[in-house]
């Protein structure tokens, strides 16, 4: 067969060597695996800004609330500010686990970045109150049903984020940052990130292009 | 991501390590500020064209995107980030894709119906 | 006060929703059909239940499969899903063909039921039959042909496994309890939207295929990531198999292309459960993003579907033709150029609603462009048979058949990517013909081919000729008469999806039609048959070499029944189809130099707890018994976190003498069988050991 020999087929095709192959980086495939299903996530993020860009015309207005009655500068700078700052947290939260500086500074920064997850939280929560109280409710019109369906989105996102913080600093309190827990919170820092990112999206689109 | 600093690191290779990735988050965090203030501010001070308010919120939006992922989520150029680097990218061309082409095909679509 | 009770327990459900009594009341021959189709699926389960209990297999099913994490049993289970709905599809689809060859003027079903047919048939075989059968075709394949012991997430595959059979048994459920939606299986609103079905079926649509979507978004993951970092040592990503290829890029595309289902059925609940106006008619919904976000989906859907059939297609065809595969680059090329171009065309999907000629040419042209790549295939493949000296065994049967009738399929597609005459014939039975054209040979020959290829390798005898062929041949012809047909009614003006028509010129070929949806019954029946005699004759076509086709990569070195473990000792390899390259250097079968302990990842409950509490929270939601949905919920977040906080299982170690005495005894066995040449494929003297194929061209 010598026609086949070049070197995509060269013999003898496989051989058994004497070490064994032996992967053990779970972290990094963790990583991948949540770096995919994160851009997934994306996709649907995407689609819903779509969504809602479309819905930014006087047909899917219907009559009703426009962005420009609705947003209100300070509250979006409120919770921009909070997010913000808490990226910048968890990202000590990071280099406290990098450097060994201990569980209670990890523990600290992640409380710390809770904290300002809850802020978050809650002047959201405030906001759709308000809405709803003025009765710019999702069954209103397409263009609040957009906006029902992205920012609750993110913030949905943000709660199951504070959520699996929790468990995390459960889970460090207990066993103390052992690898698992380093593998998790490597995924969860990318996750908090992330959703910073969206949120970027969030106050350009919807906030300022609003007031704009 | 953060991967563990080497065991062969002395102590002031640790702490220089240690201040340079500092660094990077602050440098991140300083930037996106900024980056966060001018949209912020041009919006509350109102008196700017139309266009020069959302381009530049669009731009700045962008660039503070990208801030974060090089300052917060670590990706960039080096060959062990690459993986990630190209998954992103690839997404991102998938995302313009299916975004763009949604609001392409709706917008259209509209202003075809009433002129709206 | 008890009424309110029971109506805060049992939501909507009530005696009107017991599909299984309704022709006690009124004995219509539609309403007989509706209720045998409810005491069918309520028997098949009460057989299943007794077979298991009568032979005691409870115990083993649950130890064996439910809660394993083997990569091979779990794609065993997909199959299995796979094969049960794929009867469900065939016979709601021949029942379609029977109305229809009697439709002139009438027939025997309602509109309504008709409709339901429509929908639950696409619905089942896009993403209850299609689906999963790959799926599992892939879990079983991939991991043996890249050189690993399994997946990266082994836990995460049983859960998606659970999450895809939660959506199957809605479907099933929706049978015996309520109506399924008549929306077809793209579910358009405002049709299916509360104002005018208010009813239980687009949500079982909707929750079904949610489930089923999140399932198939977390496989898409694994196999990405299991693909890119399993593969064994010297597998660069140029030396990996076809089928591991087209496997690879079926998974991103199910990672990315999955999101705006989960999207555009998301946002249909929430305008049906909460009062939004996503797609509404009033207060600014707009229906036409539904068409839009259901066909980001529904176009990458279609290569999905259709990838990893060219990856079988590609294996079968190097291997029953006795040579290496032709245009490997090009190939590889062309599957990667097929994911990317398939997120550029879904407008064509609609290119009546309305937009100007601009956007429809745009999309025209690059579903024009789509068609050169698959073009590009199908030419390698008949390289690869050129001067090759072909056996025409039973995947071969569907692969000839496949090349060309999708030929056929693809140039009607090549029609109807032509915006003008789209306008034509859109919505005409035409369109049903093209896309059954498609996926009838890409992707069901595929799947049948890949399950007669690949059974001996897992279960240790080879499926029986004699039925293969029948059933192939059943299929085949079976295919052109139901569906040919349908192109000339089609271009004759027939609209697709209507139960009956006044036109008596369409009646003739309505009549072949029907025919061939009996031919079509018996090819679904001579495959049961086929199952069956292959079971009571395995004596006599045991695989025990594991190289029963004299085939060339790597999932074909193991011993057959295959080891939990796959791989004794995980191969380095050196060549592309690296077993071909090793048998025609005599080293097929090579003593490894040392053996060591085995690694392999503990059971799991997952699958079952997302099998049964996923079903359970569908349900709920379906039929607003909002306590059953949100405990059903809160168990499967308590079974995460929980299963998150304490860690994996201990892994089952497997001690490297016992892999060593398996091994050895494997390979003492082959020794002392005889090898084969290729006249004797289909003899009883096939014991799965290959002579030199002498007569080879290089």
């Amino acid at each position: 067969m010598s026609g086949n020999s070049t070197a995509i087929y060269a013999a003898p095709g496989l051989s058994f060597e004497a070490e064994e192959h032996h992967d053990h980086d779970h972290a990094g495939k963790a990583l991948s695996g949540f770096w995919l299903f994160m851009m997934s996530d994306l996709i649907i993020f995407g689609l819903f800004f779509a969504t809602y860009a479309t819905m930014l015309t006087p047909m899917s207005y219907a009559g009703g609330p426009t962005p420009k009655d609705l947003f209100e500068l300070p509250g979006a700078a409120m919770e921009t500010a909070a997010l913000l700052t808490s990226t910048l947290t968890f990202g000590f939260a990071s280099l406290a686990v990098k450097y060994d500086m201990g569980r209670g500074k990890v523990l600290g920064w992640l409380a710390v970045t809770l904290a300002l997850g809850m802020v978050f939280l809650g002047l959201e929560i405030r906001e759709f109150v308000h809405m709803f109280a003025i009765g710019a409710v999702p069954e209103r019109s397409g263009f609040l049903s957009s906006f029902f369906g992205l920012v609750p989105l993110h913030g949905a996102h943000v709660t199951a984020g504070s959520i699996w913080l929790i468990i995390m600093m459960i889970q460090i309190a207990r066993k103390g940052v052992d690898e698992t827990a380093k593998s998790r919170l490597a995924r969860l820092a990318l996750f908090w990130h992330f959703l910073d990112i969206i949120w970027i999206g969030i106050f350009s689109v919807v906030y300022l292009g609003g007031i704009a | 991501m953060s991967s563990a600093p080497k065991t062969s690191m002395t102590k002031e290779e640790a702490a220089a390590a240690y201040s340079h990735d500092i660094k990077g988050y602050l440098t991140g965090f300083v930037l996106a500020v900024v980056l966060t203030v001018i949209p912020f501010g041009m919006v509350a001070m109102g008196g700017f064209g139309f266009g020069t308010v959302i381009g530049t919120i669009a731009v700045l939006g962008l660039i503070q995107m990208v801030v974060h992922v090089k300052y917060f989520l670590h990706v960039d150029f080096s060959a062990d980030q690459r993986e990630y680097l190209h998954l992103m990218l690839f997404s991102l061309l998938l995302l313009f894709i299916m975004a763009a082409g949604t609001i392409w095909i709706l917008v259209n679509l509209q202003g075809r119906m009433m002129g709206m | 006060m008890t009424q309110e009770f029971w109506k805060m327990v049992l939501g909507r459900l009530n005696f009107e929703s017991l599909d299984f009594l309704k022709a006690f009341y009124d004995p219509t021959l539609n309403e007989v059909i509706l209720t045998g189709a409810a005491w069918a699926v309520l028997a098949g389960g009460a057989l299943g239940v007794a077979v298991l209990t009568y032979f005691r297999l409870w115990g083993p099913m649950w130890r064996k499969y439910l809660v394993s994490v083997d990569h091979k049993r779990i794609g065993i289970m997909y199959i299995v899903l796979a094969f049960l709905m794929l009867a469900r599809g065939v016979i709601e689809g021949v029942v379609m063909r029977a109305q229809q060859a009697d439709g002139l003027g009438g027939g025997f079903l309602s509109a309504d039921h008709y409709a339901q047919l429509f929908s639950t048939h696409g619905t089942i075989m896009i993403f209850f039959f299609a689906m999963p059968f790959l799926t599992g075709l892939i879990n079983i394949v991939v991991p043996l042909q890249i050189g690993a012991r399994d997946v990266s997430f082994p836990m995460l595959n049983s859960v998606s496994l659970g999450l895809t059979v939660s959506g199957a048994m809605l479907i099933m459920i929706s049978l015996v309890l309520g109506k399924f939606s008549t929306g077809g299986w793209t579910a358009y609103p405002p049709y299916t939207e509360s104002t005018f079905q208010p009813g239980v079926g687009p949500d079982y649509w909707i929750w079904s295929l949610m489930l089923a979507g999140v399932g198939s978004t977390l496989t898409g993951i694994n196999f990405v990531v299991t693909i890119l970092k399993e593969r064994a040592p010297g597998m660069t990503l140029m030396k990996m198999p076809m089928f591991t290829w087209t496997a690879l890029c079926t998974s991103i595309l199910m990672v990315f292309a999955l999101p705006p289902l989960t999207v555009a059925a998301g946002m249909l609940a929430y305008d049906r459960y909460l009062g939004f106006h996503f797609f509404t008619n009033a207060l600014g919904g707009n229906m036409m993003n539904f068409a839009n976000l259901l066909w980001l989906f529904g176009h990458p859907e279609v290569y999905i579907l259709i990838l990893p059939a060219f990856g079988v297609y590609s294996e079968i065809v190097a291997t029953y033709s006795g040579k290496r595969l032709y245009g490997y680059g090009s190939l590889v090329v062309a599957t990667m150029v097929i994911a990317i171009l398939s997120f550029t065309v879904w407008l064509h999907h609609f290119f009546t609603m309305g937009q100007d000629a601009n956007v429809n040419a745009a999309f025209g042209i690059a579903t024009m462009l789509i068609g050169v790549p698959t073009g590009v295939k199908v030419y390698d493949w008949m390289a690869t048979m050129y001067r090759g000296r072909v056996r025409f065994s039973v995947p071969m049967v569907y692969m000839v058949a496949f090349m060309m009738l999708f030929v056929i399929g693809g140039l009607t597609g090549i029609i109807l990517a032509n915006p003008s005459i789209d306008f034509q014939v859109h919505n005409t039975l035409f369109l049903v013909a093209h896309f059954h054209n498609m996926l009838i040979p890409g992707l069901l020959f595929g799947m049948l081919a890949g399950y007669t290829y690949w059974f001996p390798k897992v279960f240790g005898f080879r499926l029986n000729d004699k039925w293969g062929y029948v059933s192939a041949y059943c299929w085949i012809t079976g295919f052109v008469l139901v569906f040919f047909p349908l192109y000339i009614v089609g271009l004759m003006g027939m609209t697709r999806r209507t139960v009956a028509y006044t036109n008596p010129a369409y009646e003739p070929w309505m009549i072949v039609s029907g025919i061939g949806g009996l031919v079509v019954t018996v090819a679904l029946a001579t495959l049961v048959l086929q199952l069956y005699v292959s079971i009571r004759d395995r004596e006599y076509t045991r695989d025990i070499g594991g190289d029963p086709w004299d085939a060339r990569t790597l999932e074909w070195a193991t011993p057959s029944p295959i080891p939990a473990y796959n791989f004794a000792v995980i191969p380095h390899i050196h060549a592309r189809e690296a077993f071909a390259v090793a048998k025609e250097a005599g080293m097929g079968y090579q003593e490894p130099k040392k053996y060591s302990d085995i690694h392999l990842p503990g059971d799991t409950y997952m699958g079952v707890i997302m099998a049964v509490f996923g079903t359970g929270f569908g349900f709920g939601m379906i039929w607003y018994m909002w306590w059953l949905a949100i405990v059903c919920f809160a168990v499967m977040a308590v079974a995460f976190v929980g299963r998150a906080l304490r860690g994996d299982r201990a892994a089952v170690i497997i001690p490297a003498a016992q892999v060593e005495a398996e091994h050895r005894a494997w390979l003492e066995r082959v020794r002392k069988l005889a090898p084969i040449t290729r006249e004797h494929e289909q003899d009883g003297t096939n014991y799965g050991v290959a002579a030199p194929d002498q007569g080879a061209a290089a």
